[in-house]
């Protein structure tokens, strides 16, 4: 279990509660808010490795960006980058226009951005519901309260009867693809921005796997969230995303509509695999 | 028979502040990976402060009620000051810092106070009670230390339970990547649950110093008792601090009574020999729950 002391890296001055980040005009539940993520040039590493190399990637409102490529091709630091967990070193980050560079992650949550990191969801040893209402988190105070949250956590249970049902259980007890739905659930609560997806089928059944992409789908196209998707099952997030992009060894090697990727053979074999 | 249930009463009321003593450090424990050695001496500071103000106000319970407060202040400002600079770095620069702020509280009260042991007035009669012409072996004042300590620790696990910032600061404990990506200040979480853990060590100070008096290393001992208490009980289950601290309580004031010598030593003996006992039988502690393997 990672020290919560050592992931609490005392970074910015901490705000008030009035996040002016959440109230300010491009607020998540303000019309302008559209989604649109940018980043510029990035360049982002652990001690003496580079991870990522000037790296731009443009990911229009509401659309499912796929991001592919071979294990260490830097794919989960750039949506590290792009969260806040890792500061980068050179480049911007940009959402819906506004710099958010260097943002922790507790900020750029507040500003609509989620993060659902590989393998680590749900929080294990909370409920169903409990898990849920971390998603509120992210969202003004009043929205965690009372008629505010019994409304949006029961759009949640609408949606997804299996967590209805299981409400008050342990997540440690639901199935692969139930802590999938149960992720995906959260983020229908925290209503985001962007939705920063890594290897949400890993470990999958091909069955439950597509189920999952469906509900990306949905998130997208009924909810308008912007989908940045890491996948190492590139036909299955090649099928459902707009744009790809390729990486390899910190570099964006392929950028392009993602029909036009999913036909390019040799692209396909060098960089991916199959 | 009287013998044995004075025994486990008086055992009891003082296993209760072990149980405190023991709930705060795994408080600090769950929230950020650390023994906080430095516990006992700052309960002890915090008693020296009530017993400051109970001279200039003479009110007990203003000493009572700024004991409590101080040890969240102390708390709080112990993690920002001290403990916040030391997080990411190896572990032992963490407990290394946390022995050098013991060394610095009870030296600073040295200075301030003077060494003279003190007397600390108690709550309520310290007379013992009895059913009947039976003793019991404890007195008003240690039902009400029993009282104290269960219901802070009552208090404790509903506001986890059932608020809110409890449910931030269960989050933020077992896992902080997810919870700050959730948008949890994990780190204001953490300075919240050092500043808790204060208050029960100032709780437990003010409790157990009209039986010890009052000097610079009056929590020493304490300290010790409680944090194997909290080993005993497992450091990351609230329940287990609790129940050690009771079972230690409890076996030790056998050993004081049956075996006769009231000396500390034999009493250090038999805590040492628990420890062992326990940390052989189930060495994550009694309570400890089974790991969640990330897969």
């Amino acid at each position: 279990m990672t020290s919560p002391a050592a992931a609490a890296e005392p970074t910015e001055p901490t705000d008030g509660d009035a996040d002016p980040a959440v109230d300010a005009p491009d607020a998540p539940d303000a019309p302008d808010a559209k989604g649109s993520l940018v980043i510029e040039d990035l360049v982002a590493g652990y001690g003496e490795v580079i991870a990522l190399n000037q790296v731009t990637i443009t990911a229009g409102a509401a659309t499912i960006t796929a991001v592919l490529g071979a294990n260490g091709a830097g794919k989960t630091t750039l949506l590290r980058a792009i969260s806040g967990m890792v500061r980068p070193r050179a480049g911007r980050v940009l959402l819906d226009g506004a710099d958010r560079t260097g943002r922790g992650p507790e900020e750029m949550a507040r500003a609509g951005v989620a993060h659902v990191p590989e393998g680590q969801g749900v929080i294990a040893e909370l409920t169903v519901e409990e898990n849920l209402r971390i998603g509120l988190m992210s969202r003004p105070a009043r929205a965690r309260r009372g008629a505010d949250r019994a409304a949006a956590l029961a759009e949640a249970y609408d949606r997804f009867g299996v967590l209805a049902d299981r409400r008050r259980k342990l997540a440690a007890t639901l199935s692969g693809g139930e802590r999938q739905m149960l992720v995906i659930a959260r983020a229908l609560v925290a209503r985001p921005r962007v939705l920063l997806l890594d290897e949400p089928s890993l470990g999958l059944a091909p069955r439950i796997m597509t189920q999952v992409m469906d509900m990306v789908v949905r998130l997208s196209r009924e909810h308008g969230i912007t989908i940045v998707l890491v996948e190492q099952n590139a036909r299955g997030a090649l099928a459902i995303a707009d744009h790809g992009v390729v990486l390899n060894l910190g570099r964006v090697v392929a950028a392009a509509d993602a029909a036009t990727l999913a036909a390019d053979d040799a692209l396909r074999h060098h960089y991916l695999g199959f | 028979m009287v013998e044995f249930l004075q025994f486990t009463l008086s055992g009891l009321s003082f296993g209760m502040i072990y149980a405190a003593i023991a709930l705060s450090l795994v408080l600090i424990w769950r929230g950020t990976r650390l023994l906080n050695f430095a516990q006992g001496g700052m309960a002890m500071f915090t008693t020296y402060i009530a017993l400051e103000v109970i001279r200039q106000t003479g009110s007990y319970w203003a000493g009572f009620a700024v004991a409590l407060a101080a040890g969240l202040v102390l708390g709080a400002a112990a993690e920002l000051a001290v403990i916040r600079p030391a997080i990411g770095k190896p572990e032992l620069n963490a407990v290394i810092i946390t022995i050098g702020l013991l060394i610095l509280i009870e030296g600073l009260a040295g200075i301030f106070y003077g060494g003279q042991y003190r007397s600390f007035p108690a709550a309520f009669s310290v007379i013992g009670l009895r059913a009947g012409s039976t003793p019991l072996g404890v007195s008003r004042f240690d039902v009400f230390v029993a009282l104290a300590v269960l219901a802070a620790t009552l208090l404790l696990a509903a506001g986890f339970r059932y608020t809110s910032a409890g449910l931030r600061m269960r989050a933020a404990a077992f896992n902080a990547t997810v919870a700050r990506l959730s948008g949890i200040r994990v780190a204001r979480v953490i300075t919240v649950g050092w500043a808790l853990a204060g208050l029960l060590g100032a709780l437990a100070g003010v409790l157990v110093t009209p039986s010890t008096f009052l000097y610079p290393n009056s929590m020493d001992s304490i300290f010790v008792f409680g944090f194997t208490a909290a080993v005993i009980g497992g450091l990351d289950s609230a329940l287990g601090a609790v129940v050690g601290g009771l079972l230690l309580g409890v076996v030790l004031s056998y050993a004081g009574g049956y075996l006769g010598a009231q000396g500390s030593d034999l009493t250090a003996l038999v805590a040492l020999g628990i420890l062992v006992v326990v940390l052989m039988l189930r060495p994550d502690g009694i309570f400890a729950g089974a790991r969640v393997r990330r897969v």
